[in-house]
């Protein structure tokens, strides 16, 4: 073998004796499930775009996507779904330093920044918790089958169709929604009185205090805007779960000095591959849902 | 410099220095914040201008997705380290993922396809893209298209 003599141009990577790819097998194969992975995604965020492009109305997501924590009906547009874009970025710069860490065999490195990374993976599902509670739970009105009625977002319906601006429809449709249906609607925008107070009330005197014309009725929206919208975050989010999971076992193999004893940290880089690749669909999934 | 598990494989951390190494991930790090900051602001410029469905807003939302693909390039080729790897390497991820570009293009066209379909054939299809009202047999009937979605 005469392999002394030739310089770094003359290698001959794929004639045996090497890695073709200069890649540990764990580390090839990783990279593999991930293209895997971003086929399932790719299929998932396109399979969308083909049902949103076949609709002649999509909800904007300026509309949907504009409650913050804590700031009760302000209207924030996409002012948390920064907040939970950043937390990822962030837990991957952490990321990135414990397998640096890992590199140089500091021990307390890796532990001190994957720590942080796990942190930041909770916060994340953290936020994705809130937002998909506020999304199912926090009720809009809407004229569906010439009644108003107030739904939240789920799979099966969601109140962001188009705004009714046909005055007549509104009004026509307020005398036909039943007596509890307009308890709910007056006290969801009055809190003076109390359901028992309302619900005494007349059908009459309830209709006398909803002014239809300034409450921003919308129709029920395209269904398929729930249903992805929670088939594709659920599906990251899950990811993020496995992520977080997969971080804190390195973590606790780390304190046991699993990795010390083998003599590389090569299993940091791999965890961190893929905590990568869950902060690389959010990229995707944060400008489908919520940029464009 | 020797592999620490696997001696067919040469090992190279081309951040052999640590200052040049954290440079570079803040570098990364503010690039990555930046032009989440100006996505941000190109969206809710969309609602402000409260622009129509014209070029306009096209050509923002194309701006919009150039500068995610930059983001995903530094995501990968920094963070990931993919930038650091065998050209061959790089390759066999890189030729693999072009396959989106054509599922992007065929399956975008159909859907565009499946809506005017619709609005040519389908009279339960009003301009507001729902089925229209007063149809309450359309959830039970077997799939008609648009019935669904």
């Amino acid at each position: 073998m005469s392999t002394q003599t030739t310089t770094a141009q003359q290698v001959r990577w794929w004639s045996g004796g090497k890695s073709p790819f200069n890649l540990e097998y764990g580390k090839l194969m990783m990279w593999y499930f991930l293209i895997s992975d971003a086929l399932t995604f790719g299929g998932f965020l396109i399979s969308y775009g083909t049902v949103r492009f076949s609709q002649n109305y999509w909800p904007d997501p300026n509309v949907v996507f504009n409650a913050f924590p804590g700031a009760g009906h302000a209207n924030l547009p996409l002012a948390f779904v920064s907040v939970m874009t950043f937390i990822l970025i962030l837990s991957s710069v952490t990321m990135v330093f414990a397998v640096h860490a890992g590199h140089n065999h500091d021990k307390k490195g890796v532990i001190k920044w994957l720590f942080w990374t796990i942190i930041g993976g909770f916060a994340f599902l953290a936020c994705q918790a809130w937002e998909w509670t506020h999304l199912i739970t926090g009720e809009h009105l809407v004229l569906a089958d010439g009644k108003l009625d107030m739904i939240g977002q789920t799979m099966s319906a969601n109140p962001w169709g188009e705004l009714v601006t046909d005055k007549a429809a509104l009004a026509n449709a307020l005398n036909a929604t039943p007596h509890d249906m307009l308890v709910k609607i007056v006290h969801s925008h009055n809190h003076t009185q109390s359901i028992q107070e309302l619900a005494a009330m007349t059908d009459q005197q309830l209709k006398g205090m909803v002014n239809v014309a300034e409450m921003h009725i919308r129709e029920k929206g395209p269904v398929g805007f729930g249903n992805f919208f929670y088939e594709i975050t659920g599906f990251h989010g899950f990811h993020v779960f496995t992520g977080v999971m997969a971080n804190i076992v390195m973590l606790v193999m780390t304190q046991k000095n699993v990795f010390e004893k083998r003599g590389h940290y090569l299993m940091i880089e791999k965890a961190g591959l893929y905590w990568h690749f869950v902060d690389l669909v959010w990229v995707f999934v944060f400008l489908c849902f919520y940029l464009i | 410099m020797q592999h620490p598990a696997f001696e067919e494989v040469t090992f190279h951390p081309d951040h052999s220095d640590e200052v040049s190494f954290k440079k570079k991930i803040i570098k990364t790090t503010v690039i990555l914040s930046i032009i989440t900051l100006i996505e941000l602001g190109l969206g809710l410029l969309i609602h402000a201008l409260h622009l129509p469905d014209n070029l306009g807003r096209l050509l923002i939302k194309g701006v919009i997705i150039i500068l995610s693909l930059a983001k995903v390039f530094y995501i990968v080729s920094v963070f990931m380290h993919l930038g650091d790897e065998k050209r061959n390497m790089i390759m066999t991820i890189v030729v693999p993922s072009m396959l989106f570009i054509w599922f992007m293009v065929a399956f975008m066209a159909d859907g565009v396809s499946f809506k005017n379909l619709r609005n040519k054939y389908n009279n339960d299809y009003k301009v507001g893209g729902m089925p229209a009202k007063a149809q309450p047999s359309q959830n039970t009937a077997p799939i008609t298209p648009g019935g669904r979605n």
